[in-house]
Formats: C-alpha cells, sequence, structure tokens
C-alpha cells in the first residue's frame, strides 16, 4: 500500500470509529456503580499516575515495581480477577471491581483507594477493563445469590466442621485453618507463582472482604487465578453458612460464632474426631 | 423443464441441511500414521504421591511423568494430531468427551475435542480434587469437585491448548486441546493416529505435544483412500 492510500484509509478508519462512538460506545468502556459512570478517558490519566507503577502502562503486571512485589500486581490483559460476586470463569461486575479497589487487598501491596473520589474509582475501573479482549467479548457473570444469615448454633458450627473435613479446605487451609495443610506448600497461582493459603490464626481481614457474607461469597466463587477453588456447585447455601460460622471459630476473634464454639469446646472438645487425613470431623 | 427445476430444489434442499448431518453418504478417506521422535528425551521422574495415600495405593507399580512418554521404535505418546486446515464446514462433534480423575492422575493425559464440543469431567476418586484449566484465550475457571460429585459439564468457546491442574495434587498436569476441527486424535501408546471421515480435499496435517512442539504436513486425500502421514518430532531435555 503506498503511503498515501494507507493515510487516506487511516483518516477513513478514524472517520468510522468516530461515527460508531457517536451512535454505540463500546459498552467495556463504560462502567456503572450506582449512580456513577465511570469513563475510560478519564481514568486513563489516573491509571497512569497511580496504578502504572506496578501494573504496567500495558496493564500486564509489568510496571517497573512489580519486580520488588510478592505476590505480584493483577495482570489486566488475561481478565481474570480474585474477587468476584460471579460465578468461577465469568468477569466480575462494575461493582465488584470497584469494592476491589476501594478495599485494596490485605496483605499485598495493594492498599485500600480511599485517597481516590468514588468518581476517579469507577473512571480508573472503565480503563483497567480496556486491556483485556474479554469485556468486548462477554459480559459479566450473574451474582450468585446469598440468601439470608441464619443466627449461627452450635449444630451449624459442628456440620460447618464436618464440611471443612469433607471438602478437604483443611489440605490446605490445614487442620487448625494455620494455612499449613499437606497441599499448601506446593500452591501456586496461574502464572506459577508460589501463593500461600489464608492462615485463620492470624485473624487479619479475608482476601475479598471482612464480613460473613463477603466469607460465603469468597468459597462459593472462588478466587480464579489462584488455587481456590469455587464451591457453589456442591455446596448448598444452608452448608455454606455453616462452613461459614465454623471458619470463623478458627480465628481467634470475639465473634458471635467463637463464643459458641468456646463454650461448648471446654464440656465436649474431647469428643470430636480430630480433622486431616485420618480424621472423620465430627 | 418442470424436472430441472425440481432437480435445482432437491439441490437446494440438501445444501440448505449441509450445515446439520449431511443426508448423503460422503466418501470418507482417512489419514493416519505414526509419531516418533528424535533427539534427547526429557527425564522421567517418578511421581511422589505420598501426600494421598489412597492414590498411591492405587498404583501397584510406581507412576512416573506424563509430560514425555515413549514406546518401542521411538513413538511417541499423548500427541495430539489434527487437521488445521482444509475441513471448514464439517460437521461439529457432538459426542461428549470424557476426562476422568482417576488415582491422581488425569485420563487421558491429554483429551482432544473441537470447540463447543461437550465435555465431561469425572472425579472417580475416594478424595476432591480441584480442576483447574490454566485457560488465557478462553476463560480460566477453578472449580471444587469432592468424592462422589457429579461430573462437570462444561466446552469451549476458542481453540486453546490449555493446560489443566490440580492444585491440592500438584503432580497432576493434563491438557485440553480445543481445537477448530472436528477431526482429531491423540496418539497411543505405539505413537499411531488415525483421523477418519475425511471428504476428499487437501488438508494441512498437525502435530501437536506439549514439549516437543508442534509440526505440519499437507496431505491429499482423494475418494475413500487411506493416506500415510508420519512425524518426526524434535525432543528436547528440558
Amino acid at each position: 500500500m503506498r503511503p498515501q492510500t494507507r493515510w487516506l484509509s487511516l483518516v477513513s478508519a478514524c472517520g468510522a470509529v468516530l461515527l460508531l462512538g457517536s451512535v454505540s460506545p463500546a459498552p467495556a468502556q463504560e462502567t456503572h456503580v450506582g449512580s456513577l459512570t465511570g469513563r475510560a478517558a478519564a481514568g486513563k490519566p489516573l491509571y497512569t499516575r497511580y496504578c502504572a507503577g506496578c501494573h504496567g502502562d500495558d496493564g500486564d503486571a509489568q510496571g517497573e515495581n512489580a519486580q520488588w512485589i510478592d505476590p505480584k500486581p493483577r495482570d489486566f490483559t488475561t481478565g481474570t480477577f480474585k474477587c468476584r460476586s460471579t460465578p468461577s470463569g465469568s468477569l466480575p461486575t462494575d461493582q465488584d471491581l470497584f469494592n476491589s479497589v476501594t478495599r485494596g487487598f490485605v496483605t499485598t501491596n495493594m492498599p485500600p483507594w480511599v485517597a481516590l473520589t468514588a468518581q476517579n474509582r469507577v473512571d480508573v475501573v472503565s480503563y483497567i477493563k480496556t486491556f483485556s479482549s474479554r469485556w468486548q467479548r462477554a459480559r459479566p457473570g450473574t451474582p450468585i445469590t446469598i440468601p439470608p444469615e441464619p443466627a449461627p448454633t452450635i449444630q451449624s458450627i459442628l456440620h460447618g466442621r464436618e464440611l471443612y473435613q469433607r471438602m478437604e479446605c483443611w489440605k490446605c487451609h490445614g487442620p487448625a485453618g494455620h494455612g499449613d495443610g499437606p497441599s499448601a506448600k506446593t500452591l501456586t497461582d496461574s502464572k506459577d507463582d508460589p501463593i500461600r493459603p489464608y492462615n485463620f490464626q492470624t485473624g487479619s481481614r479475608f482476601m475479598c472482604g471482612t464480613t460473613n457474607q463477603d466469607l460465603y461469597r469468597i468459597f462459593m466463587t472462588g478466587l480464579d487465578g489462584s488455587p481456590m477453588p469455587s464451591f457453589d456447585d456442591q455446596l448448598k447455601p444452608a452448608d455454606a453458612w455453616d462452613l461459614v460460622h465454623f471458619l470463623r471459630t478458627l480465628q481467634p476473634l470475639k465473634t458471635p460464632e467463637a463464643t459458641i464454639w468456646r463454650a461448648w469446646f471446654t464440656t465436649h472438645g474431647r469428643e470430636l474426631k480430630p480433622i486431616g487425613q485420618e480424621g472423620g470431623g465430627q | 423443464m418442470i424436472a430441472r427445476f425440481a432437480a435445482g430444489l432437491v439441490v437446494l434442499s440438501v445444501s440448505g441441511a449441509a450445515a446439520g448431518p449431511s443426508l448423503r453418504p460422503a466418501p470418507a478417506g482417512a489419514i493416519s500414521g505414526k509419531v516418533t521422535y528424535t533427539g534427547t528425551l526429557p527425564k522421567v521422574r517418578p511421581i511422589d504421591m505420598s501426600k494421598e495415600p489412597a492414590c498411591v495405593a492405587a498404583h501397584p507399580t510406581p507412576v512416573t511423568t506424563q509430560d514425555a512418554v515413549t514406546g518401542p521404535g521411538n513413538s511417541v505418546r499423548y500427541v495430539v494430531v489434527y487437521i488445521s486446515a482444509g475441513d471448514q464446514g464439517a460437521p461439529a462433534a457432538t459426542d461428549t468427551v470424557h476426562y476422568d480423575q482417576k488415582g491422581c492422575l488425569y485420563i487421558p493425559h491429554v483429551a482432544a475435542m473441537q470447540v463447543h464440543q461437550p465435555l465431561a469431567i469425572f472425579n472417580d476418586d475416594p478424595h476432591s480434587h480441584n480442576i483447574h484449566p490454566l485457560a488465557r484465550v478462553n476463560a480460566e475457571w477453578n472449580k471444587s469437585q469432592p468424592k462422589g460429585a457429579p461430573p462437570i459439564r462444561t466446552s469451549w468457546d476458542q481453540p486453546e491448548f490449555i493446560p489443566v491442574k490440580c492444585n491440592v495434587h500438584p503432580w497432576m498436569h493434563g491438557y485440553f486441546a480445543v481445537l477448530a476441527t472436528p477431526h482429531s486424535d491423540v496418539t497411543d501408546s505405539s505413537g499411531n493416529f488415525s483421523l477418519g471421515g475425511l471428504p476428499p480435499g487437501k488438508y494441512t496435517v498437525t502435530a501437536w505435544h506439549e514439549r516437543f512442539g508442534t509440526q505440519s504436513q499437507e496431505v491429499t486425500v482423494g475418494g475413500s483412500e487411506t493416506k500415510t502421514a508420519n512425524f518426526v518430532l524434535t525432543a528436547r531435555p528440558y
């Protein structure tokens, strides 16, 4: 193609893009959270200033700081995200990404970006969605339904303990939730970097939230890109709540679940089978 | 004139049905052959399954790594051989591909399938696995499958060689070879493959191995003959 012709075709292509843009804006470029609408163009300078240092100008997790960071920053070009309200394998909702930017990731180098206005954060989310073509090919998944939480009882906690054994949570998270199960040491994320399972004994916030509902969502949807699988095909909602109640007893926190558990354990603790390879968990 | 018109209608109706199963029995040619290697093989290492006692018990003889399985005459097992060009418009494969987790191994180690072809993943072990296809072009997902759980039924949208792993049992590695074509085969323990049901035409046949790379050759099939296409892959120790 001669240079002149190339120019002409470039100009006409730009014209076509402009025309198309005015008729139907690309859905992926726009983000909606509550009453806020984010735009990628507005998010780009914010991303370049605040995010690119780790996540890279191209969103490929190759920012200049990335080599010093563990765990590694998220690679936006794969379109895979840990914290989602949607089933494993589907794209997160705008609200999910907004929550992640707002909350940050405890135990990682990603801080909570509350210093940015909500509008700024929605714009950044909009720009993040331009790095993977998945946002053009697919729509976000439908968030899983979380029924209201029943009150914790010793029965629900004990049943949750049985599920912790049967679903083999202990193989990574350890019999006592210390993150020291038999498979813990060999875990790698989807980029083959070593990764640690959550240690309940630290009592720290979870990767994707702090509430019982967040905990429910974490194991039901799984953390895509990490070894943590989803359980929503395997656990009924009532079972999932029981598991939440038991998991809370593994943390050194003054939660209602821990209070019920400790009171029961002082009198009945000896009746329990250990959790683990030989254990029945009940 | 009327007869010619009617004949035209018949032709139209036949071509209209071409998207579904063909009404006419097409002459079925085939391409078969053998895949061998030259070069130095990577070391075959024993797998330590002691983390999972049930899987140790499931294998009376020690199990070795499956990323380079070879047989007599330098034959290579688990090579995906498929038509990479020339069979556009072939009827889609609709039978369900089965992928088992048994004795802490993926059976088969490599499963070939067409895009959108049904895939069913079974857990035949007395304990949990998580199935984690590390897709890049398709959507990566990761699901738990405890013992006795029903099969996971799914399919893939885009052609891609997807590594599959179980995070609980780090020695478990496999592949989903998702292809645009319905014509594919995975070499057996003697390195043999066979691609059947090919109408006359010129095809590009490609062999893919997870360690030894990709190789292609052109094969012309006429009528209902069986053409031979052999591949020699270069083995690399690392």
